[in-house]
């Protein structure tokens, strides 16, 4: 199974690329002139998304330089001794949703320490491969249109982030505990 | 929300900081943060010019519209605010297809290209339409087939089974969509309630 899904992986964008401009080209479309004329606004739509990268990557960082959130991880770790969640893995649930860079750091430091096959590793790697930067993907997606105004939007990203942390520490439990 | 949040985490930073006797690291952190965000961005321009180039030329081809008019049934549900035949459809089915399959280089354009279209039927330019919320909902909590780059430092560290993990994260990213898709028809009730 998972070696069926990494070979469609791997086909996935040589595929598109080979597909594409055939099926346009069947279809009477100029292709080099459509393609290019799509290309045009990417420099654009890059460069507009920096004040908001800016301004959420900056926050990010000083809050993990200054030790804020280590005092945060210490300040929440009695609370899920509770529900059998190790202590060595809350830096990484904290780090997940606000920089994704930093929280594939926290993980590789956890396997390196505790081995990836441990089930402090089985967690850490589930938790990591399951979520994504919340904080990163709406400073990104919003600031590209220039919407500032989310809404209900991080509380949305937030509860999906804290559920699959929880199915996470579950079943990793339920099958490597 | 964000902006407490963002201000938020300036300010605690700053206090802890300065309590510990280290706010010389406030300054250089900041710098980097700024950096990082710049280079990401700079990146950005070579993928986002080729996708939206690929983009343009799907679309001339009709393959877009077919793609979206293939799962029609489950986006209608989810986007009730987006026209059938409009090309948001298209490139929202894309760039889920892509955080599926764990392309997350190839789904970041496609997910600001859907945000442009989304952006077309925004009635307010400054703020989230519901479609917008959505999507950014099931984009951070998407079902994910295979987290390749776990896996590759599973591998570099000797593990005995690298992709052991793909089961639990499959069931775990499950989850974490249902209950963002639930998450996010709740909150709008709440929202439209509260300020209407």
């Amino acid at each position: 199974m998972y070696e069926l899904i990494t070979e469609i992986s791997r086909w996935a964008v040589p595929f598109v690329l080979l597909l594409v401009p055939l099926a346009a080209a069947v279809k009477k479309v100029p292709v080099f002139e459509t393609f290019v004329q799509g290309a045009e606004s990417g420099f654009s739509t890059a460069i507009k998304t920096i004040p908001f990268l800016v301004a959420m990557l900056v926050a990010v960082s000083v809050f993990r330089a200054s030790g804020a959130m280590q005092l945060m991880a210490e300040i929440l770790s009695p609370l899920l001794a509770l529900i059998g969640f190790p202590v060595e893995v809350l830096p990484h649930a904290i780090m997940r949703p606000i920089s994704g860079g930093a929280a594939l750091g926290v993980a590789t430091d956890v396997i390196q320490n505790h081995g990836p096959d441990s089930f402090i590793g089985m967690l850490v790697s589930t938790m990591q491969g399951s979520s994504d930067t919340t904080f990163y993907v709406l400073a990104l997606y919003f600031g590209s249109v220039g919407v500032h105004r989310y809404r209900y939007a991080v509380a949305t990203g937030l509860t999906g982030d804290i559920t699959t942390l929880i199915a996470s520490i579950f079943i990793v439990n339920a099958v490597f505990g | 929300m964000i902006n407490y949040i963002w201000l938020g985490m300036i300010v605690i930073s700053i206090l802890v900081a300065g309590a510990q006797g280290n706010i010389e690291v406030i300054t250089k952190a900041a710098f980097e943060g700024a950096e990082a965000a710049v280079k990401v961005s700079l990146s950005l321009i070579a993928i986002m010019t080729f996708w939206l180039g690929m983009m343009k030329l799907a679309e001339a081809a009709g393959l877009v519209k077919a793609l979206a008019r293939l799962v029609q049934p489950f986006t209608a549900f989810l986007f009730p605010s987006v026209p059938k035949d409009h090309p948001a459809m298209g490139a929202i089915v894309m760039n889920l297809s892509a955080n599926i399959l764990g392309l997350s280089n190839a789904a970041t354009p496609m997910g600001l290209i859907a945000m442009k279209e989304l952006q077309k039927l925004n009635g307010n330019r400054n703020t989230a339409s519901d479609a917008m919320c959505t999507f950014l909902a099931i984009n951070t909590a998407c079902i994910t087939l295979i987290p390749t780059t776990i896996i590759g430092v599973r591998l570099m560290y000797g593990s005995q089974d690298p992709t052991a993990i793909v089961g639990t994260t499959i069931f775990a990213t499950a989850c974490g969509m249902t209950v963002a898709i639930i998450a996010d028809r709740v909150y709008r009730q709440i929202y439209y309630w509260r300020w209407k």
